[in-house]
C-alpha cells in the first residue's frame, strides 16, 4: 500500500470506528453530512508542499501519525479551565476533545437574546439556526471536510435579532490527554440583524503524547449585526492544531477577529471571510509568538463580494529561535465590489538570525474603483530605541519587554476584555523569559 | 571632590578612531562645556560615557564615583546617576511616556536602596517637575518623542533629566535645532538642577548656549584630543575666531 494510501486508511478506520459506535445515533441529514466530508476527504486526502496554499507548511507530522479520535476527557480539564475563567461573563461553554462538558460550562442564566450551549444538542434538537452548518463553501478545503466526517459536538451560539449582549461568551476548549488523540469541535455562531456581542475561545492542550486538534468555526452575520471574536490558542508544545474559520457577512454588519497564537507545534490558521452585503466591514488582526522550532502559517481571504465594503487587516508575528512563519493575505475585490476599502499590514520582529517569515499579499482585484493597500514589515528590535531605553536606566530585559510589549499592544488592546489581555500579555511574557533563558544558555 | 575621571580614553566608531586620549577631571558641582568643530568627537565622547553599545573604547580608563565607569552596560550607568540628554531623541511608538519614565525612576530608585514610588505620588511628583518645562499633560501620555517637534523632544529630554536628578548630567548638543525660546526653557530647566552634588558636561558646537548655560570650564576638542582649556571667556574667544587656529595648533602638538 502506499503510504498516502496508508494515511487516508487510518482516517477511514477511525471515521468507520466513529459512525457505526458513538455518532450512530446522529439524525440521519447529520449522517449523510458526515459521509459526505468523509467522501471528500478521500478525494483531497492531506494537502502536500506541492499546493500552493501549502507550499510553507508540511502536514505529513499529521498525516504519518495514526490520531486515535479521543474518547476520554482530560483528566486535569477542570484545572486547566479555571485556570483560563474570566469573570463577568454571559455563558461558558467548555469543549474537552470535541464534546461539549456541561459539568464545567456555565448556561444556566443567558442574558435575553442569547442561547449558548453544545452543538450536538442543537442538532438534535433541529434548532432553526442549525440550517447554516456547513453552509458556507468547505469543499476545497480538506481540513474542513475532515472536521465535517467527524462532526459530532462543539459550541453553538445564538444572537437573536436586535439583542445586545453586553457580558461576553467564553468557550473554553481542552483538547489531548493520554496517547495520541485527534478533536474535531466544530461551533457554529448566528448573529442576528442588529445584535452586538463578543465572544472569547480559547484552546489550551492537556499533556500528553501528542494531539491533533482540527476546529472549525462557522459564523453567519446578520444584517447590522456587530460581533468580536477573540480566540487565543495556547495550546502544549507538541499540539498539532489545524482551524479552519469561515465568515459569512450581510449588509451593514461587522466582524472583529482578534487572534492571539502562543502554544503549538505547528499550527496553522485559515480564515475566509465574505462581505457578501453592502456596506459591511472586517477586521481581521493577529498577534503571535513563535519559538523553538515550531511554525505558525496564517491564511487569511477576504472576499469583497459586494460594493462599499471595508476590510482591514493588522498582522504581527514575534519570531524567535529556528521558528517559522508563515502570513498569506488573500484580498479578492470582485467585479462589481467598487468603492471598496482594504487595508493589508502585515509585520514581523525576528529576534533570532535563525528565525524565518515567509511573507506573501495575494491582491485579486477585478474592479476599477477600489482602494487597497498592503504592506509588509520585517525587522528586529529597534537599537536605538533599546538603547534609548536602557539610558535611562532600565535593564535590557525590562527595556526588550517595554518594546515588544509596545509591538504586540496594538493588537492586544483590540481584545476589550481586560482578565483575557492580562492572561494573554502574563503567557506572552512567560514565554518570550523561557526564550531569553534558551539564549543565554 | 572629583566625581569623573577621564584618563587617555581613546574610542572607536565603526573602525575609525575618534577619540585619541581625552584627559578631564569633573568634580561634583562643576559645569564644564566641551566645544569643537563638526566631527572633532564632541558627541563620540558623550555616548561613550553614556555606554552606547556603537562605540569601542580601545584605551584609557574612566571612573565616576570611584567605579570603573567603563565595565558597567549602559543601563547600570544610568542607575549609578550618570544621565545623556540625547542629540536625537530617538520616537518609541506604543511606549507611554509617563509609564517609561516611571519604570526608569523606580529602576534608579531600587539601586540607590529607596522604595518604588507608586502611581500615585508618581504623577504628582511628576508634573511638579513638568511644569518648569512647560512639559503638559498631553507629552506625558503621548508616545515617547513620537510626533514630538524638536523643541518638545529637547525639552522631554530635560524633563527626564529633571525627574531622574542623576549625579552626572551630559548634554549631548541640547541647543541644535532649538529656537531662542526653547533655548531659554531648556537652559533654565538646566539651570534650575544646578547644584553642589550635580555635574554637567555640556557638548556643543555653538557658544550661544554658554550664554544661558554658564560653564565654569570650557574645553575645545579637535581630533579626538582636549587642546585647550579654559574658563568661560574661552568660548567668546571661539566665537570671535572660530576653531581654525586651534585645529592648527592641535595638528602641532
Amino acid at each position: 500500500m502506499s503510504p498516502v494510501a496508508e494515511r487516508l486508511d487510518t482516517i477511514s478506520t477511525e471515521h468507520a470506528r466513529f459512525v457505526q459506535g458513538r455518532g450512530a445515533n446522529a439524525p440521519a441529514w447529520l449522517r449523510d453530512l458526515r459521509q459526505r466530508g468523509a467522501a471528500r476527504f478521500a478525494e483531497l486526502g492531506f494537502p502536500t508542499v506541492r499546493q500552493e496554499e501549502w507550499r510553507f507548511t508540511n502536514v505529513a507530522p499529521i498525516a504519518d501519525t495514526v490520531f486515535r479520535l479521543a474518547e476520554a476527557a482530560p483528566t486535569n480539564a477542570a484545572e486547566l479551565a479555571s485556570r483560563v475563567a474570566i469573570p463577568d461573563i454571559a455563558a461558558r461553554i467548555v469543549i474537552l476533545n470535541g464534546r461539549f462538558a456541561p459539568e464545567l460550562s456555565s448556561i444556566d442564566n443567558l442574558p435575553a437574546g442569547l442561547v449558548a450551549g453544545s452543538l450536538a444538542r442543537a442538532l438534535a434538537d433541529t434548532a432553526p439556526e442549525a440550517t447554516y452548518l456547513a453552509q458556507q463553501a468547505w469543499e476545497h478545503a480538506p481540513f474542513i471536510a475532515l472536521n465535517t466526517a467527524f462532526l459530532e459536538d462543539g459550541a453553538f451560539i445564538t444572537i437573536a435579532a436586535n439583542a445586545v449582549i453586553d457580558a461576553p461568551v467564553h468557550v473554553v476548549f481542552i483538547n489531548g490527554g493520554a496517547g495520541k488523540t485527534m478533536a474535531h469541535p466544530r461551533t457554529l455562531i448566528v448573529a442576528g440583524a442588529n445584535s452586538r456581542a463578543r465572544i472569547a475561545q480559547s484552546f489550551l492542550g492537556s499533556a500528553g503524547e501528542s494531539h491533533f486538534t482540527n476546529v472549525v468555526t462557522e459564523v453567519s452575520m446578520g444584517e447590522n449585526a456587530m460581533l468580536d471574536v477573540y480566540t487565543d490558542q495556547r495550546e502544549i508544545d507538541s499540539a498539532y492544531h489545524i482551524a479552519s474559520t469561515n465568515v459569512h457577512l450581510q449588509r451593514g454588519s461587522t466582524f472583529k477577529s482578534r487572534a492571539v497564537t502562543l502554544g503549538g507545534k505547528l499550527l496553522r490558521n485559515d480564515i475566509v471571510a465574505v462581505l457578501a452585503g453592502e456596506g459591511a466591514h472586517c477586521a481581521l488582526d493577529g498577534c503571535y509568538l513563535v519559538d523553538g522550532d515550531r511554525l505558525v502559517d496564517n491564511h487569511t481571504t477576504i472576499d469583497h463580494a459586494t460594493p462599499h465594503c471595508t476590510s482591514h487587516e493588522l498582522y504581527k508575528g514575534i519570531l524567535d529561535g529556528r521558528s517559522r512563519a508563515v502570513f498569506n493575505g488573500r484580498i479578492i475585490v470582485r467585479e462589481d465590489a467598487q468603492k471598496t476599502d482594504a487595508k493589508q499590514t502585515n509585520r514581523a520582529l525576528l529576534l533570532s538570525d535563525d528565525a524565518q517569515i515567509n511573507s506573501n499579499p495575494q491582491l485579486e482585484i477585478f474592479a476599477d474603483d477600489v482602494k487597497c493597500t498592503h504592506g509588509a514589515a520585517i525587522g528586529q528590535l529597534n537599537e536605538d530605541a533599546l538603547f534609548y531605553l536602557r539610558a535611562r536606566g532600565l535593564t535590557e530585559r525590562d527595556a526588550r519587554d517595554m518594546l515588544i510589549h509596545a509591538y504586540a499592544g496594538e493588537v492586544l488592546e483590540g481584545i476589550t476584555i481586560d482578565s483575557l489581555r492580562l492572561q494573554l500579555e502574563r503567557e506572552l511574557f512567560t514565554q518570550l523569559d523561557r526564550d531569553l533563558a534558551d539564549h543565554k544558555a | 571632590m572629583s566625581l569623573l575621571e577621564v584618563r587617555n580614553l581613546q574610542v572607536k566608531a565603526e573602525d575609525k578612531q575618534i577619540l585619541r586620549g581625552i584627559n578631564l577631571t569633573v568634580n561634583t558641582g562643576e559645569v564644564h562645556a566641551i566645544m569643537g568643530p563638526n566631527g572633532s568627537g564632541k558627541s563620540t565622547f558623550a555616548r561613550a560615557l553614556a555606554g552606547h553599545p556603537g562605540y569601542q573604547v580601545t584605551g584609557g580608563e574612566v571612573t565616576y564615583d570611584g567605579k570603573d565607569l567603563l565595565d558597567m552596560p549602559a543601563d547600570e550607568r544610568a542607575r549609578e546617576g550618570v544621565f545623556m540628554a540625547f542629540q536625537y531623541p530617538v520616537e518609541i511608538p506604543g511606549v507611554n511616556n509617563a509609564y517609561f519614565l516611571k519604570a526608569a525612576l523606580n529602576a534608579r530608585r531600587k539601586q540607590q536602596g529607596l522604595e518604588e514610588m507608586d502611581a500615585m505620588d508618581f504623577m504628582a511628583f511628576m508634573k511638579a517637575k513638568a511644569s518648569g518645562l512647560q512639559v503638559d499633560q498631553a507629552m506625558l501620555q503621548r508616545s515617547v518623542n513620537e510626533g514630538f517637534s524638536g523643541g518638545e523632544k529637547k525639552r522631554n529630554e530635560i524633563f527626564h533629566m529633571a525627574v531622574l536628578e542623576p549625579r552626572l548630567a551630559i548634554l549631548d548638543e541640547t541647543d541644535s535645532g532649538l529656537d531662542i525660546d526653547a533655548l531659554k526653557i531648556v537652559s533654565s530647566g538646566v539651570n534650575a538642577m544646578r547644584g553642589p552634588d550635580r555635574s554637567f558636561i555640556v557638548v556643543t558646537h555653538y557658544q550661544r548656549l554658554l550664554n544661558y548655560i554658564v560653564p565654569d570650564f570650557v574645553h575645545v576638542l579637535s581630533e579626538g584630543r582636549l587642546v585647550k582649556s579654559g574658563g568661560r571667556e574661552l568660548a567668546l574667544e571661539l566665537e570671535e575666531k572660530g576653531y581654525g587656529w586651534l585645529e592648527a595648533a592641535g595638528a602641532k602638538a
